[in-house]
């Protein structure tokens, strides 16, 4: 299983897409490890720096619709490369949802309250995120505060959490 | 309890339902291009897995740099052809023979009513057109589709959008679906499988419901569906004549993938199209969606025609019908992209590419090139673009750039007026 532990981003934006999370013009590589210097080289929005923020991070809590847009794959691979697994958001697109899942990754939904929380108590200052995968539990710190927070994924994308991904599952039982 | 076109299609593919709400299903084609492909087959390699699980059922492109402009993309073309040899994929569509990818399946006769595809494109949503279930997936669903022929999706919820009304003359098919994204949101159809219905729709070609399906991911749709009817019957006759006995059996069969009288929505809307007016995006998001006269204007450096969307004949046509004896202004170019070989055979046929030449515009061959920015028609930083493409992103076409999204008519008289501005066949 994959890392889920570790400082987050906090993106304060809705609707961030896979253009902005990788632009087109890098679709041309075709290893994953090559996207790693273009992650989310395409998002500009007050109090976000791609050259420096992203550094040392391994989990993003954004807003809603996260990965909007193209169905390429390459926007989760370029989170996985710079070592992030787990995105937290209010929802996510659909295809970028299913892609984080099919590379063993987590898209996880929290609701409104919760990620305005998260927003308002921890964003701004260094904070840390902790996955417990079999209680369904996030504890975040940060800011002199520590926050517990229960979490829900199907059993389907917890199978494929597990399995490493779509392709070891659907190769054992297909 | 009535079933809705996709519950009826999913039921009929059901595979596996491993957990909840996730059923695996059948696939009946599975689509392929250069861009989203060669990861999945590098990784296929690496498995010692090199295979697919039907030949036939694969259809592969090149389509989004093409010819090659470079080593890499070069390499992403020499990877999907090798691969197609090597696994006997008999249609593969090469330099030459190629065009974008939701413009040539089609043209093919590669979908029907009741189909499940999947492609590694967020536009397969474009083949809904034919009553078929199409969805963009990423590379390791594309993977697994290529390897096991299945796919796991959410069982499907619908919106059903009833187009009612009368399109008034210079007002098109792009100009509806701009509307119903700028009323849904980007977010608007998120997990949901969206039904056009209506005597708008049944008044509509098969081109002109393709570019409608196409634009049902700008509000997260995750399919559009038509209803298979007359026109779809007659535009896969010739594909289909050897399968049924007439035209008749044929629509006969492909009625069992309309919905039931008592289907059950997750949601319905009405839109009435009679006074809409031409659309166009202004700003970076497919929703922000107002009426071509609010920006009557407002300069553009490139006008753009071509693409998955609007770059099929009858959308030639009408911006040729609009170009047709004018020249376009010096302070801006004009591209345009025929999407397949033979829309562009058949636009030199009808004179429709010297109308273009005449008024000035480039003609490339048929790709996507400048669409997402990677070739034939780039923006540089600053630039503006009117483009009858589908996404208008920060940076889609050309980092730094800026796209209004429009109609081909749109696009053809901005290209006369240098600025934005209705054209000629639409009377307000
Ligand atoms: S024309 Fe544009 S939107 Fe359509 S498949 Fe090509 S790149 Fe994608």
């Amino acid at each position: 299983m994959k890392n889920f532990n570790g400082e987050i981003l906090f993106l304060d934006r809705a609707d961030i897409n896979t253009d902005e999370i990788i632009p087109a013009r890098y679709l041309t590589e075709i290893t994953k490890e090559a996207l790693k210097p273009y992650l989310l080289e395409d998002l500009k929005f007050d109090g976000f720096d791609p050259a420096k923020d992203i550094a040392g991070k391994q989990v993003i809590i954004t807003q809603s619709n996260f990965g909007c847009g193209s169905s390429r794959e390459h926007a989760p691979w370029a989170l996985e490369v710079n070592g992030i697994n787990l995105v937290i958001g209010e929802s996510f697109a659909r295809i970028f949802r299913q892609n984080m899942f099919n590379c063993g990754m987590m898209a996880v939904a929290l609701s409104k309250e919760e990620i305005d929380r998260l927003f308002a108590e921890f964003s701004g200052s260094p904070a840390t995120l902790e996955t417990d995968f079999a209680n369904n539990r996030f504890t975040i710190k940060g800011n002199n505060r520590e926050a517990d927070i229960g979490f829900s994924i199907s059993g389907f994308d917890r199978a494929l959490v597990e399995a490493g991904g779509w392709v070891d599952y659907a190769d054992v039982n297909y | 309890m009535g079933k809705t076109v996709a519950e009826k299609i999913f039921d009929a593919h059901f595979v596996d339902n491993p957990c909840e709400d996730i059923f695996v299903i059948r696939l009946d084609a599975v689509f392929c291009h250069e861009i989203t492909t060669p990861v999945a087959i590098n990784d296929l390699v690496s498995r010692g897995k090199d295979r697919v699980f039907d030949p036939a059922k694969i259809k592969a492109v090149i389509d989004h740099v093409t010819p090659a402009k470079d080593s890499k993309t070069a390499l992403q073309g020499k990877i999907v052809r090798d691969w197609a040899r090597r696994n006997n994929i008999k249609d593969f569509f090469d330099v030459g023979r190629n065009g974008v990818c939701h413009a040539i399946f089609p043209e093919k006769g590669f979908v029907r009513p009741g189909y499940t595809i999947i492609m590694g494109d967020s536009h397969t949503c474009t083949h809904g057109a034919f009553g078929a279930f199409a969805a963009g997936v990423g590379t390791t669903d594309l993977e697994v589709g290529i390897l096991k022929g299945v796919c796991a999706f959410q069982y499907p919820q619908t919106l059903k959008i009833n187009i009612t009304g009368k399109l008034p003359p210079g007002v098109f098919a792009k100009d509806v679906i701009l509307s119903v994204i700028g009323r849904l949101g980007v977010n608007g159809a998120t997990n949901k499988v969206i039904e056009f219905a209506g005597p708008v729709i049944e008044n509509m070609s098969m081109e002109a419901r393709m570019t409608l399906c196409n634009m049902a991911i700008e509000a997260g749709g995750t399919c559009g569906i038509c209803y298979p009817d007359q026109t779809t019957v007659d535009y896969l006759w010739p594909f289909i004549s050897g399968e049924y006995a007439s035209k008749e059996a044929a629509l006969a069969a492909f009625e069992a993938f309309c919905p039931d009288p008592d289907a059950v929505y997750a949601d319905e809307m009405t839109l009435d199209v009679s006074d809409l007016s031409p659309q166009v995006t202004y700003g970076y998001k497919p929703d922000t969606v107002r009426p071509v006269s609010e920006m009557e204007g407002t300069p553009v450096d490139q006008v753009y025609i071509g693409s998955c969307t609007n770059g099929r004949l009858e959308d030639l046509r009408v911006a040729a019908a609009v170009l047709k004896g004018n020249r376009i202004r010096d302070s801006l170019r004009g591209i345009v992209s025929p999407a397949t070989p033979d829309i562009f055979t058949k636009a030199l046929d009808e004179g429709i590419i010297k109308i273009f030449m005449d008024a000035g515009f480039c003609v490339t061959n048929p790709t996507c090139g400048a669409c997402l920015g990677m070739s034939n028609g780039v923006l540089a930083e600053g630039e503006v673009c009117a483009s009858t493409t589908n996404r208008n992103f920060f940076g889609r076409m050309g980092k730094g750039g800026m796209v209004h999204l429009m109609s081909p008519a749109t696009a053809a008289a901005t290209a006369l007026a240098g600025h934005i501005t209705n054209s000629t066949l639409y009377s307000a």
